[in-house]
């Protein structure tokens, strides 16, 4: 029934405030929920708590949130090989692995994800995004939006603007896909190219494609338009009132254990120890006085610490006795470059105090640590 | 007590004593007080092939990216085993049954399919049965005991009834939020999940009411309470199912270990001293807005490094090393002050440079510099070397007195305790209100001697006392 007279209300900040228990027994139906947070750990929480605890078999969800910027990697990839790690961190933008598999996005709050909670019998994410598709021309007709069959949905013909992956579980599932509004497309592209050379490995990579945002389409376009189309479309699709509730992914009381779910997210366990086994294999080409020091290094990263380390120097150019207590400490140390920064300087105080020496092993320590 | 099964099966397995372990898994952990009987004939347990079920839209093969269980390890029904990935999904594994893991058909990032077998899983065919056929003879404390798995690190925590009531209603442990302490799942959790499966309505239960564990809410009425006499004391043991965790010690602690011996080497000795820093209290608050201005928080440190670097040009040997050999004492020509850090690592040092050429604003500029490197994680290789002399702040965190160790190849440290504000007399002999604060030193007595250490400790003293004196040598 509904949805015509629904036509003028619900903006995001029209809010039902139900009393937090009875909140998900009292909703009958399918659901929309927005998210005010825009953190992405918390709001990676939000689906993995649906995920877990919810019975989807009385209510699909849909799930909307934007996140501030962040690069977000699939289940099974290596951040090394997606992004450039020395550029996320010097611009404070956050690096999270989600549970989906799939490929490496750039978030930012031009960027608008939509998460589509099902059973594990009704995951079907082709009519998810013919949805939105529908969504979008109902918005603006003459819009060119398509979906592939590789799950993309291409603006023109030739811009992705929409990336999708998913997780299945035992009962349930959810399928969730981003849509370039109005993103920096300058940021994106350079956050996602790797610097890192010479890594081997078997982690899932992404497929690079080009991007455009909708909004350079048709710049009266704002990402609550965008979001309430979509919610319109889903709630005539599922028979509900088009209403958005929103939900504090912080709020313990609705969300009985999201603060460690969120938790989890952010360890370094989660995000850098969950990569799969990889090796580098590159030669460190130092500048050194009047010549140029060729160094082999091959390294086996497993669980995101270094099992194995290799460091061909030239001969004599540092005290045997140093070469291989800096192979012994790398080995099972974090492939980090704040850790292998404390604990080179560190090992340093037990070194002879020679201005030559200690210039020369800051030089090869400064070049492994940008291997990082 | 446990019991060894014979096997006459036709399968040719001999009893390993991991096998038993297994099966009589709660009987092993509180053997002292639990026999287990089974009333169901021993027969070999039924090998049967897990096979990978359908993962929708059509797919027939997917990679397998990660195990969560070895060959060997027990599982439970709805227990993870694996995660999958097919185009762009990623697919959580579970098993359909409780058992031990026999066979591993695939490795890391082999193509699975679907439709055929995955895992092989011995079920243990009297388990397989429904539980109510164990007679469990059990202490009257068992309802405190309870068993856990853990699987690649899916632990949960619930006694044998709770995990009774899952069973029989279908529910994976893993799903439900345990609210008990350690997180441990109690009935009303159970009871809670169903709630919210069949859409009933239920009043939020606050933690408190979960706390007591399932055994006192069956305990008698209050009333009866008092014609109890005094409550028997503990009789039996309490069961506490905790383990030890053993990690390996890598990357910066074990350099942090190599450094500690080595300063562990040098003779220490310690001279403690009490600062009235009265005056530098208010100079600093006059100096703050200033600085807040220009855009930079100033604390005390840029006052104690300053005197200290102040200090050090009048003894210059607390600014020296020593070689390995005890040959050579060599004096640095900079004042690299350290200042100890406590960051998430643990403790790192970084230094400011020069201080001797630097004003006490350019220091809190540059501390200010290296405290946001150091809450990122970002400090450099050269903020972390070259320190030739430290200061560590414990008093922010709290303490008085300490015994700092020495960081080689440095042969000098001071450590600063809490300011207290505390009754001292004056000149007078009026009691006034006086912030103090302890300084702990501690040298190496190898070329240092308490006299020059006194001297020095006596002058930045007397700087910070009366920070006036400092403008007369500040260069």
């Amino acid at each position: 029934m509904v949805l015509q007279s629904f036509k003028n209300c619900l903006w995001l900040s029209c809010v039902l405030r139900t009393p937090k228990a009875c909140f998900w027994s009292a909703a009958s139906g399918d659901l929309i929920i927005q998210s005010v947070s825009n953190d992405i750990y918390q709001n990676l929480a939000v689906e993995d708590w649906i995920h877990d605890h919810m019975d989807l078999e009385k209510q699909q969800i849909l799930f909307l949130w934007r996140n501030s910027p962040a690069v977000v990697i699939g289940r099974h990839q290596n951040p090394w090989q997606e992004c450039n790690l020395r550029l996320l961190r010097q611009k404070n933008i956050k690096l999270a692995r989600r549970r989906s598999g799939g490929g490496t996005v750039y978030h930012d709050l031009g960027n608008v994800n939509l998460t589509f909670f099902t059973t594990r019998k009704k995951y079907e994410r082709m009519g998810n995004l013919e949805l939105v598709v529908k969504a979008l021309k109902a918005l603006r007709p003459q819009l060119d939006v398509r979906v592939t069959d590789r799950y993309d949905i291409l603006l023109d013909g030739q811009y992705k603007i929409s990336g999708t992956a998913a997780k299945l579980g035992r009962t349930s599932a959810y399928h969730h896909c981003t849509l370039l509004c109005n993103a920096d497309k300058f940021v994106l592209s350079s956050v996602l190219k790797s610097p890192y050379k010479g890594l081997k490995s078997n982690a899932t990579p992404s497929v690079p494609a080009s991007v455009k945002n909708l909004f350079e389409e048709d710049a009266s376009l704002t990402s609550e338009m965008v979001l309430d189309a979509i919610a319109k479309e889903y709630a005539v699709q599922h028979q509900i009132n088009h209403h958005i509730t929103l939900i504090n992914p912080a709020d313990e009381t609705l969300l009985p254990g999201i603060s460690s779910k969120t938790k989890e997210l952010e360890t370094w366990e989660w995000v850098y120890g969950k990569t799969p086994k990889f090796s580098i294999s590159t030669c460190l080409n130092i500048a050194y006085k009047d010549s140029v020091l060729d160094v082999k290094v091959n390294m086996d990263v497993k669980h995101g610490r270094i099992e194995v380390c290799n460091i061909e120097l030239p001969e004599h150019w540092l005290p045997p006795g140093l070469h291989s207590e800096l192979v012994k400490s790398l080995t099972g140390s974090k492939f980090c470059p704040n850790e292998t920064t404390t604990l080179v300087t560190t090992l340093l105080r037990v070194c002879p105090q020679d201005d030559e020496l200690h210039s020369r092993w800051s030089l090869l320590c400064e070049n492994m640590i940008r291997l990082m | 007590v446990c019991i060894h099964r014979v096997r006459s099966c036709s399968s040719i397995r001999f009893i390993k004593s991991k096998y038993v372990c297994v099966f009589d898994k709660s009987a092993f952990k509180f053997s002292h007080q639990q026999r287990l009987f089974r009333t169901s004939p021993v027969s070999c347990g039924q090998i049967v092939q897990f096979k990978l079920s359908d993962i929708g839209e059509g797919i027939t093969e997917v990679t397998v990216k990660e195990w969560y269980v070895k060959e060997g390890d027990s599982v439970s029904q709805f227990d993870s085993i694996c995660e999958v990935q097919s185009d762009k999904a990623s697919v959580t594994i579970t098993s359909r049954y409780d058992g031990v893991i026999r066979k591993l058909h695939y490795s890391i990032d082999d193509i699975a399919f679907v439709g055929k077998p995955l895992v092989d899983i011995e079920i243990d065919a009297s388990k397989g049965v429904a539980p109510e056929e164990d007679v469990v003879e059990t202490p009257p404390m068992s309802h405190e005991e309870h068993t856990h798995q853990e699987i690649k690190g899916h632990k949960t925590l619930a006694t044998p009834a709770v995990r009774r009531l899952a069973m029989e209603n279908n529910i994976k442990l893993s799903e439900v939020v345990g609210t008990g302490k350690d997180n441990r799942i109690l009935k009303e959790d159970i009871l809670n999940y169903l709630a919210k499966q069949t859409g009933a309505i239920l009043p939020p239960s606050p933690r408190g009411e979960m706390v007591p564990p399932l055994r006192r809410t069956e305990a008698v009425p209050a009333a009866k309470d008092k014609a109890r006499k005094v409550p028997a004391p503990l009789s039996r043991p309490i069961a506490f199912s905790g383990k030890d965790r053993t990690e390996p010690v890598t990357g910066f602690q074990k350099a942090m270990v190599k450094t500690m011996s080595a300063a562990l080497k040098i003779p220490h000795f310690g001279y403690c001293d009490e600062i009235d820093l009265t005056q530098l209290v208010q100079l600093r608050e006059e100096l703050k807005p200033i600085a807040e201005i220009r855009g930079v928080k100033l604390s005390f440190m840029p006052f104690f490094i300053k005197a200290a670097s102040l200090g050090l040009l009048q003894y210059p040997i607390l600014n020296a090393s020593l070689d390995e050999n005890c040959q050579n004492v060599t004096y640095k020509a900079s004042h690299n002050i350290g200042v100890a850090m406590d960051t998430e690592q643990g403790l790192i040092v970084p230094n400011v440079k020069n201080v001797q050429v630097c004003s006490v604003f350019e220091i809190a500029v540059e501390l200010n510099r290296l405290q946001s490197l150091g809450s990122a994680g970002q400090l450099g290789t050269s903020d972390l070397t070259g320190g030739t002399f430290t200061l560590s702040n414990i008093g922010t965190i709290g303490g008085t007195y300490a015994k700092p160790v020495i960081l080689p190849p440095e042969v000098a440290i001071g450590a600063l305790g809490k300011i207290q504000v505390l009754p001292r007399f004056n000149g007078r002999g009026e009691v006034f209100k006086a912030q103090i604060m302890n300084v702990s030193w501690s040298a190496d007595h190898r070329i240092i001697d308490g006299a020059t250490m006194a001297r020095f400790s006596n002058l930045w003293k007397s700087y910070l006392e009366n920070p006036a004196s400092m403008l007369l040598d500040l260069k």
